[in-house]
C-alpha cells in the first residue's frame, strides 16, 4: 500500500514529481558515466534544474530560484571555466583501475546505503515537533517567511555566512598566486615575448639582408675613419 | 494531495548513493567535485521535505546555508584543483596524489 501512495496524490503533482525524479536521476547517472568533464558538468546542470522542479512542487519557491541562479548559474560556469582553462576536456580512461573491484565494491557500498536509507524510513519517515521555528503555512508567503526567519532567528548566521563568503574570495585569491608574487601566467607570457622577439629578429634580419651591402659600405667607412683617428 | 514525502526522501537517497558511488569510482578530480555537489543537493532535497513535512520554515533556511557554504566551497576546492594541475600535468587525476600518502 505504501507504494502504491504516490498514485494517491493528484495527477499533476505526481507526473511532476516522476519528471523530476527522471530528469535527476538520469542527470546524476550521466554526471557518473560520462568521460568527458564537459558532458558531465552539462548533466550537473540537469540534476540540478531537476532539484530546482522538486522545490518548486514542495513551495520552496525561493530556494528553487537560488538553485538555479547560485547552482546552474555560477557553480557549473565556475567548473567548465576551468575545464576549459586547464584543457583537462580529454576522455578519461574509464577501464583503468589501480584498486583490484574498486567499481563493484563502491556499487555495492551505494546500494546498501540506498536500500538502509529506505529501509530505515519504512518505519516511520519523520519524527520530531512541528513548526518548531516557523509555519510553512500561513498568510505570508515563501520569501517573506524565510526573510523573516533568517533576518531574526538566523541573524548571526546570516552574518557569518558573509565573513565566509569573504574568506573565500581571498583564499581563492591567495591559491591562484604564487609564492614568490609572480604573475600565474609569468611563464606564458615569457614564452609569448620570446616567441615574438624571435618574430621581430628575424623580420629585422630579413630587412638587413636587403640594406646589407649599404650598411657594409658604411662600416668600412667607419673603420677607415677610425684607423686614421 | 501532494506526493508523500518519502517518495521525496527515497529519491534523495538515491541521488545520495549516485554522488557517493561516483566520489569512489571516478579518478577525474573535477568529476569527484561533482559528485560531491550531487550529494549535498540530495541532502538538500531531504532537507526541504522534511520542512514540508513538519511544516516548518527551519529546514528551508538551513537549506540556504548549506548553498552558501556549498558556494565558497567550490570557490576554494576549484583553486586547489587548479593548483594541483599547475604542478602536475594536465591529464592528472588523483591517483597522480598518492604522494600525500606521506
Amino acid at each position: 500500500m505504501e507504494l502504491l501512495s504516490l498514485f494517491a496524490a493528484t495527477k499533476v503533482d505526481s507526473a511532476t514529481f516522476v519528471l523530476g525524479a527522471v530528469v535527476i536521476l538520469g542527470g546524476a547517472l550521466g554526471v557518473v558515466i560520462s568521460r568527458n568533464p564537459v558532458h558531465a558538468a552539462l548533466m550537473l546542470v540537469q540534476t540540478l534544474f531537476g532539484v530546482a522542479i522538486l522545490f518548486v512542487a514542495q513551495n520552496a519557491h525561493f530556494l528553487a530560484a537560488v538553485q538555479v541562479i547560485v547552482y546552474a548559474g555560477a557553480i557549473v560556469v565556475l567548473f567548465l571555466f576551468v575545464i576549459m582553462l586547464l584543457g583537462v576536456d580529454k576522455d578519461e580512461m574509464l577501464a583503468a583501475e589501480p584498486l583490484k573491484n574498486q567499481k563493484v565494491v563502491a556499487v555495492l557500498l551505494g546500494v546498501v546505503t540506498t536500500a538502509s536509507l529506505i529501509a530505515v524510513g519504512r518505519t516511520r519517515w519523520t519524527t520530531g515537533a512541528e513548526s518548531v521555528v516557523g509555519p510553512l503555512e500561513g498568510p505570508s508567503r515563501n520569501v517573506e517567511q524565510l526573510a523573516e526567519v533568517l533576518f531574526t532567528r538566523y541573524l548571526f548566521a546570516f552574518e557569518a555566512t558573509s565573513v565566509l563568503l569573504v574568506i573565500a574570495v581571498v583564499a581563492a585569491v591567495a591559491l591562484s598566486r604564487r609564492a614568490d608574487g609572480t604573475d600565474v601566467d609569468a611563464d606564458y607570457i615569457a614564452g609569448v615575448e620570446a616567441a615574438e622577439a624571435a618574430v621581430f629578429e628575424a623580420g629585422a634580419s630579413e630587412e638587413s639582408d636587403e640594406s646589407e651591402e649599404s650598411e657594409e659600405s658604411e662600416e668600412s667607412e667607419e673603420s677607415d675613419a677610425e684607423v686614421t683617428s | 494531495m501532494t506526493v508523500e514525502v518519502h517518495w521525496y526522501l527515497a529519491l534523495a537517497a538515491a541521488l545520495f548513493s549516485i554522488g557517493a558511488i561516483g566520489l569512489l569510482t571516478r579518478k577525474n578530480v573535477l568529476i569527484m567535485f561533482m559528485c560531491v555537489e550531487l550529494m549535498l543537493n540530495a541532502v538538500n532535497l531531504t532537507f526541504v521535505s522534511f520542512a514540508r513535512e513538519l511544516n516548518d520554515i527551519g529546514g528551508q533556511a538551513i537549506v540556504f546555508f548549506v548553498m552558501v557554504v556549498a558556494a565558497a566551497e567550490v570557490v576554494v576546492g576549484l583553486g586547489v584543483i587548479v593548483a594541483i594541475f599547475r604542478r602536475r600535468s594536465a591529464g592528472a587525476t588523483a591517483d597522480d596524489l598518492h604522494i600525500l600518502k606521506g
